[in-house]
């Protein structure tokens, strides 16, 4: 019968099962042993304190071991800091060791120690006498009552900040119980004083209440709050159990349990029932005075969580739950709801029975709630024997309804598949199904990967399909951090067989991992780690980090990020001395040219300098003659271009020399002319100097320069010509016309004429011209008509052409006159 | 800059870069509350007319806008100062001190923050913090625009210094920002799968790209591929083309009067209207917005010059017939399909107007003897005649002093056709402009001759490339062209022969002219999920050719110039066009700039 071991509670049923025989059960004696559990089928914490139990005065310092809810043990270690208070878990799963000075220890389920803190000076020097360590609405918090009856408390242990809650007015000794009550996203203690009882908030508020219990109090020897704190559970001195809410405003009932001692622990199983447990016996009471009772046959340990009780013996690890109300519903005798009815069609069925068909007709309309029941039912089930026929049902069930979403029922199959996975006692999570939704699988998978059950981890998140990036990446990136800690294996090793899982998985970082590395103190694993970072940005800061800078500049300069590169190149300029720094970069062609931009633009002596370094005589030299413009006084200018001069001789560059020569001798004489005849000549090319001096009428120093500089015939020819228009000095052009024959012809003279517009000197030459340019040189002076008269005597079509082209809109006559031309032409 | 329709037009959306932009910007903003003035570096301007309107500013609280100069801030009480800027170390200076000189002046409390871009410097922070101002700011932000789009088929990062870095001074930081913006591109518009390319800047652009790729670690966004192939041709691989004056009509435009961010200004004699008298004509240079949003200029811009002008008169033809189709509206239905018609009628009487005298202002200059005979000039050395001794009539320019850069180019073109020149020749041009433009010039020569554009001879390639490319065509129609020489009236550019063999037949059909060619020749192919790939259309389906044509994104490392991007467009019209294609360069250069970005001591 599935309902026989229900135990029935008033109305309602409670069930306690085994989820599993201890893997302890040879070694551990419980009741020797403080005991800490975490919630949601969290590891277990054992304490063994031998100065307590020993008869002899012993000195040695207790043993903490840690389990995991199977009783498979995970670390131990023996205890060195202070006298340990009190032991409990956060909800991150680290254990939180509270001294009796206040300090507390943070280590993870490993025992590896990850952090301290204290509860504040005061707690410090009047010691702690007692201590809870509680879930709050940031976390986990931990409440500390000091020597002086002063309630400290914080409400992250992730982020303690020390707050210390109101006085209780009046008291004088310790408190008889006292609680952390967290409502309203604020954490009160509820202080028992006497047959009263004190709420003190950070607001250094308190509140005096006298609850109404109707037989007398002297004390409260106990009091539980329920998991979600609205409960609240007090045991007086007269044995009474008080049953009500947290804030005191209501009383559900009392229960006399005739007992003079309190229980050894007054828990609450989910919010629905109080359990006090002395002994070996359990006594389970309801809000409604109903009780049910458990006997023992070794001691055993409580554990809350928000749907049940779990109760941990040498032995055995079993849960107690109310049953629930659709599992109820499906299997209570003589239940006739349609989830119950679907249950019974199902077995028929494979049975092979046509009874099948009956129990379906009676609950035709009400198929879907049926289905629905049977696969909520089945995740309330932990025993996997019992999920399968519940989930065949709804299967069978679904089978008759044509548009049903079967999302529900393939979720829970996932579900299942995961918690029965993780119940299994080689994990050792025993996770029910409420406490998963609460938790979130995220949470879940993380919890795994707290274990390093990195494997288990991957394959869930495979089976439920979750995106690489928040799943079987980040699980492997946990996994390669873990890695880098083994101390054990070489460096290569590690890097390869990291490498080798992760590969170019996206969303891993490689460097985050080499950090890792680093931190560890194994910077060769990280040098090699980042060599698999193919992201630059992240790769190079950290191998400057490492002191790697040589690596960090090739991979900078890999990348291509100049950026990157300058990033590198200044902090290793800060580092070294110059010549080092040079010494270091002159082997990379990228960085030497980005550093030499660099100081083109900051610092050009340095520039100069590196040049010279490297023998680079023909930069060198450039930089030199850059210099001399940049320099005010002529002696300055000069010594520039002799510097210059000097390093072109170097770097063979026969050219380069002899044109500073040349500058330097240009400069001197235009120094002198400008002190001669008070203009400006400085700065001018040597052509513009003989230009202005031939304009200023100045022919010999003119003639004496250009047989100085070797000015070629053509360009003086030019330049003399143009110099002399432009100035208007029409004699000196004729003189010069008959002179030495013109290298560029006659034609230049009518150009520079007509460019000036005197046509009338133009003339003189143009009968000088030579007839292949004279139709040309007769367009320039206007004389178009003429042009096209000379083209026809030549009979050159082209040059009719040129002349048309040349035709505006006036000479409207003479296109005709030309076209008439061409034709003639082309008839012959 | 309302409008924005011309950016979809063409296969790829560039809207969407735009919009992407767009809303990065707004993000950059809005992480300053309160009013705010921009400072603005003066080159970032005409970048950001194309991707924010000054209504969208406003929109985001932006009330003020202020040019970064050295006489500091004028006064104004926004809550917040935003220096928009690029990393660049002298900008940091005037930054500092208007910082230092807001902080001396006092008053009304404001907060100071800085945008860079396309990205943050650790040298601009550096220098920053150097001047004691980087405490002042708030936020430093970077913005990363560098790809701006010019046309449907068009984008520019608008660095003129690439050239000069990559190759003078082996700077590589603006590769770095081509492979992010591709990265960027591949983000909106999906991983492309095929990657060729010519050059050293080339191969390290590629690089940097799968490295990125890799460090996104398989976080990319799946799209179906809208680019299929990716083109990178190094300037370097192609040095003569932009040196040659270009024929077509706005690669004129550009020589002529400059092409900024696709507007130009005009001198405004020629866009005085009839009405007007010639004393109030205005003084301030005419601004034209160039794109394919205006329909003429669309037509206009990728024609030889000799083409323009019968095709300006033929469109007014068409023009003046349709308005007169109001004399023959009879009926009600007539007229009101002749009203419809009436603003696109009106807009293309206006566009004629403005291209006929822009036309005009063109002509003066090609018809001038200047021109005519630098580009006979041109011709002869690109056919090979007389390249081996001093060529008379760059002599002459150097005589008349005439502009160095139209000089420096000549040169650089004789040296490329002669595979580099004789010492004693290329000496005695050297001596020539040292002797006329100045002694500073020695740097100028020294950093051309780093570059490559000028060489002393070596081996003899150019002959064997003319003539396997086949860059000289001698048969060219101008009115009707049949191969991309028409851009420069018989030649062919170099690098869009590249990009024609490219498509079709492939590379592998020159491969020894690209071994002549300097640099290594790339071939990359980025695997796409199957699930993206483009499904092959069947065959029986009718439209599946146009359907199909694949879209080419062609990089030019170290600037393009109009002619090129012409013939490109004109590769994709062709019946047989393997490709359709889209440009993204460091630049739209002409021959001078380029020349010019290596002129000087001024470094």
């Amino acid at each position: 019968m599935a309902t026989a071991d229900w135990n029935p509670l008033g109305e309602i049923y409670y069930k306690k099962c085994e989820v599993y025989s201890m893997g302890w059960s040879d070694i551990v004696d419980i009741s020797k042993f403080e005991v800490s559990a975490a919630p949601y089928g969290g590891p277990i914490a054992l304490l063994k304190d031998e100065s307590k139990t020993a008869r002899v005065q012993v000195s040695t310092k207790p043993i903490i071991t840690v389990f995991t809810a199977a009783g498979k043990q995970i670390s131990q270690m023996r205890w060195n800091s202070g006298s340990i208070h009190k032991m409990g878990w956060s909800h991150t799963e680290d254990l939180l060791f509270v001294q009796d000075d206040g300090v507390v220890l943070v280590y993870d389920m490993f025992l590896t120690f990850k952090k301290t803190f204290g509860m504040g000076q005061e707690a410090k020097d009047v010691k702690v006498i007692d201590c809870k360590i509680f879930s709050s609405y940031q976390g986990t918090g931990i409440a500390v009552l000091t020597s002086t009856y002063r309630v400290f408390i914080i409400n992250s242990v992730d982020d303690p900040r020390i707050r210390r809650l109101a006085e209780v007015p009046g008291l004088s000794s310790a408190p008889s119980s006292w609680a952390v009550i967290n409502l309203d996203r604020q954490s009160r203690a509820l202080i028992a004083k006497g047959s009263e009882l004190c709420l003190i908030d950070q607001g250094g508020q308190y509140q005096v209440q006298t609850p109404d219990v109707s037989t007398e109090v002297t004390q409260f020897l106990a009091m539980s709050l329920s998991f979600n704190n609205r409960c609240l559970a007090m045991f007086t001195d007269k044995g009474v159990i008080w049953i009500g809410s947290s804030d005191l405003q209501k009383k559900y009932c009392e229960f006399n349990t005739k007992s003079p001692t309190p229980p050894q622990q007054l828990s609450w199983c989910g919010a629905g029932a109080v359990v006090g447990l002395w002994g070996n016996m359990m006594l389970v009471v309801g809000p409604d005075k109903d009780w049910i009772n458990f006997n023992f046959d070794n001691p055993v340990h409580l554990v809350e969580e928000e749907d049940g009780l779990r109760i941990i013996g040498k032995y055995q690890h079993e849960f107690l739950y109310k049953v629930p109300e659709v599992t109820e519903k499906i299997f209570k005798i003589g239940s006739m709801e349609p989830g119950a009815m679907l249950f019974e069609a199902s077995k028929e069925f494979y049975k092979g029975s046509q009874k099948a068909d009956e129990y379906i007709r009676i609950i035709k309309d009400k198929l879907e709630i049926a289905v629905s029941q049977c696969i909520e039912a089945a995740g309330h089930e932990i025993d996997p024997a019992k999920q399968k026929p519940l989930l065949r049902a709804a299967a069978f069930g679904k089978c008759f309804l044509t548009d049903y979403n079967p999302e529900a029922y393939v979720n829970m199959c996932q579900m299942l598949r995961v918690l029965n996975q993780v119940r299994n006692h080689v994990i050792g999570i025993p996770l029910t199904y409420s406490q998963l939704q609460h938790l979130s699988m995220p949470i879940l998978i993380d919890r795994l990967v707290l274990r390093k059950l990195f494997y288990y981890a991957v394959k869930i998140c495979q089976y439920l399909k979750i995106a690489d990036a928040e799943g079987a990446s980040r699980i492997l990136a946990h996994w390669a951090c873990y890695k880098v800690q083994q101390k054990n294996e070489d460096d290569e090793t590690i890097a390869r067989a990291i490498n080798q899982k992760l590969g170019d998985t996206p969303g891993i970082s490689y460097s985050d991992i080499a950090n890792h590395a680093l931190e560890e103190g194994r910077p060769d694993l990280a040098t090699r780690l980042l060599d698999f970072e193919p992201r630059a940005g992240q790769q190079v800061p950290l191998l400057m980090k490492m002191h790697k800078d040589n690596i960090a500049l090739s991979k900078a300069i890999e990348s291509g990020d100049t950026d990157l590169v300058y990033t590198v190149l200044l902090h290793l300029k800060e580092s070294m001395n110059q010549g080092e720094f040079f010494m270091a970069i002159r082997n990379m062609p990228i960085a030497y040219a980005l550093f030499i931009q660099y100081c083109r633009q900051q610092n050009r002596k340095l520039m100069e300098d590196l040049f010279y370094q490297e023998d680079n005589f023909q930069e060198e030299g450039t930089c030199k003659v850059v210099n001399s413009f940049n320099e005010d006084r002529m002696e300055d200018r000069i010594e520039e271009l002799k510097l210059a001069q000097a390093c072109f001789t170097k770097a063979k560059n026969e050219f380069a020399k002899v044109q500073t020569e040349e500058q330097i001798k240009l400069l001197k004489y235009q120094q002198r002319l400008e002190e001669e005849m008070n203009r400006p000549y400085l700065n001018l090319s040597l052509h513009q100097t003989i230009y202005r001096l031939t304009l200023a009428n100045n022919h010999k120093v003119a003639e004496q320069l250009r047989k100085e500089f070797k000015v070629p015939d053509r360009r003086f020819w030019w330049l003399k010509i143009n110099a002399l228009g432009e100035c208007g000095d029409w004699v000196e052009l004729e003189r010069f016309s008959k002179g030495k024959k013109a290298p560029v012809g006659m034609e230049a003279f009518v150009e520079v004429c007509a460019k000036h517009g005197n046509m009338k000197e133009a003339m003189k030459y143009l009968v000088k011209v030579s007839p292949e340019q004279k139709v040309k040189c007769l367009v320039k002076v206007g004389e178009r008509k003429k042009a096209a008269e000379t083209a026809f005597e030549n009979k050159n079509e082209e040059e009719l052409s040129y002349v048309l082209s040349k035709c505006g809109p006036s000479d409207k006559q003479l296109v005709d006159t030309i076209r008439g031309m061409k034709q003639q032409m082309s008839r012959r | 800059m309302g409008s924005t329709g011309h950016l979809s037009n063409g296969k790829l959306n560039l809207n969407l870069l735009r919009d992407y932009y767009r809303r990065e910007l707004l993000e950059c903003l809005d992480k300053c509350l309160g009013s705010k003035a921009l400072v603005w570096d003066d080159a970032l301007t005409g970048p950001f007319g194309l991707i924010a309107e000054y209504s969208l500013l406003k929109e985001h609280e932006v009330e003020k806008m202020f040019p970064l100069s050295d006489k500091g801030l004028p006064p104004s009480n926004v809550q917040n100062i935003i220096f928009v800027t690029r990393p660049k170390l002298h900008l940091m200076e005037q930054i500092a001190q208007n910082l230092l000189q807001e902080e001396h002046k006092g008053g009304f409390r404001k907060e100071y923050h800085i945008i860079f871009v396309p990205r943050k410097s650790l040298l601009c922070e550096k220098k920053l913090k150097e001047s004691g101002v980087y405490g002042t700011l708030h936020y430093i932000e970077e913005f990363n625009l560098s790809m701006i789009p010019f046309d449907s088929d068009l984008m520019s990062m608008e660095m003129e210094g690439a050239f000069k870095e990559c190759y003078l001074e082996n700077d590589y930081t603006t590769m770095f920002y081509v492979a992010q913006s591709l990265m960027t591109l591949q983000f909106l518009y999906g991983i492309i799968p095929n990657i060729q390319g010519k050059g050293d800047c080339a191969k390290n652009v590629v690089d940097m790209m799968l490295r990125m790729r890799r460090e996104l670690g398989g976080r990319e966004p799946q799209i179906t591929p809208q680019i299929d192939n990716l083109l990178i041709l190094d300037r370097n691989v192609d040095l003569l083309t932009p040196l040659l004056s270009q024929l077509t009509y706005d690669g004129l435009i550009d020589e002529i009067f400059g092409i900024n961010n696709t507007s130009v200004k005009l001198p405004p004699e020629k866009f005085v209207s009839s009405s007007q008298s010639p004393e109030d004509a205005p003084t301030e240079k005419k601004k034209i917005i160039l794109n394919s949003s205006d329909e003429l200029y669309g037509e206009l811009r990728d024609k030889n010059f000799n083409a323009v002008g019968s095709l300006v008169s033929k469109k007014a033809k068409t023009i003046t017939a349709e308005f007169d189709e109001r004399h023959a509206a009879k009926t009600v239905s007539e007229m009101k399909h002749f009203v419809s018609k009436l603003p696109h009628l009106q807009q293309m009487r206006q566009s004629l107007s403005i291209h006929t005298s822009i036309a005009e202002l063109i002509k003066e200059h090609t018809d001038s003897e200047e021109f005519l005979d630098s580009l006979r000039c041109q011709q002869e050395f690109i056919n090979g005649l007389d390249t081996d001794k001093v060529n008379t009539y760059v002599e002459d320019c150097i005589g008349k002093m005439e502009p160095l850069d139209k000089v420096l180019r000549l040169i650089c073109i004789q040296s490329y056709c002669n595979n580099g020149l004789k010492t004693k020749v290329l000496d005695y041009y050297k001596r020539e402009i040292i002797q006329t433009y100045g002694y500073e010039h020695l740097v100028t020569l020294m950093n051309l001759e780093k570059a490559g554009l000028l060489r002393q001879s070596g081996q003899r390639h150019y002959p064997t490339i003319r003539k396997s490319l086949k860059l000289i065509v001698d048969e060219v129609n101008e009115q009707n062209p049949n191969d991309i020489s028409y851009v420069y009236s018989g030649y062919a550019p170099l690098s869009i022969r590249l990009a024609q063999y490219h498509a079709r037949p492939g590379w592998r059909s020159i491969t020894e002219v690209l071994n002549l060619l300097p640099g290594p020749t790339i071939e990359e192919i980025q695997q796409i999920p199957v699930a993206l790939r483009k499904r092959r259309s069947s065959i029986t389906s009718s439209h599946s050719s146009v359907m199909d044509q694949k879209v080419t994104l062609v990089v030019f490392l170290g600037g393009v110039t109009f002619a090129e991007i012409a013939a490109l467009r004109f590769l994709a019209q062709q019946d047989d066009a393997g490709a359709e294609y889209v440009v993204f360069a460091t630049k739209v250069i002409t021959g001078q700039s380029l020349v010019n970005s290596l002129t000087g001591v001024h470094t």
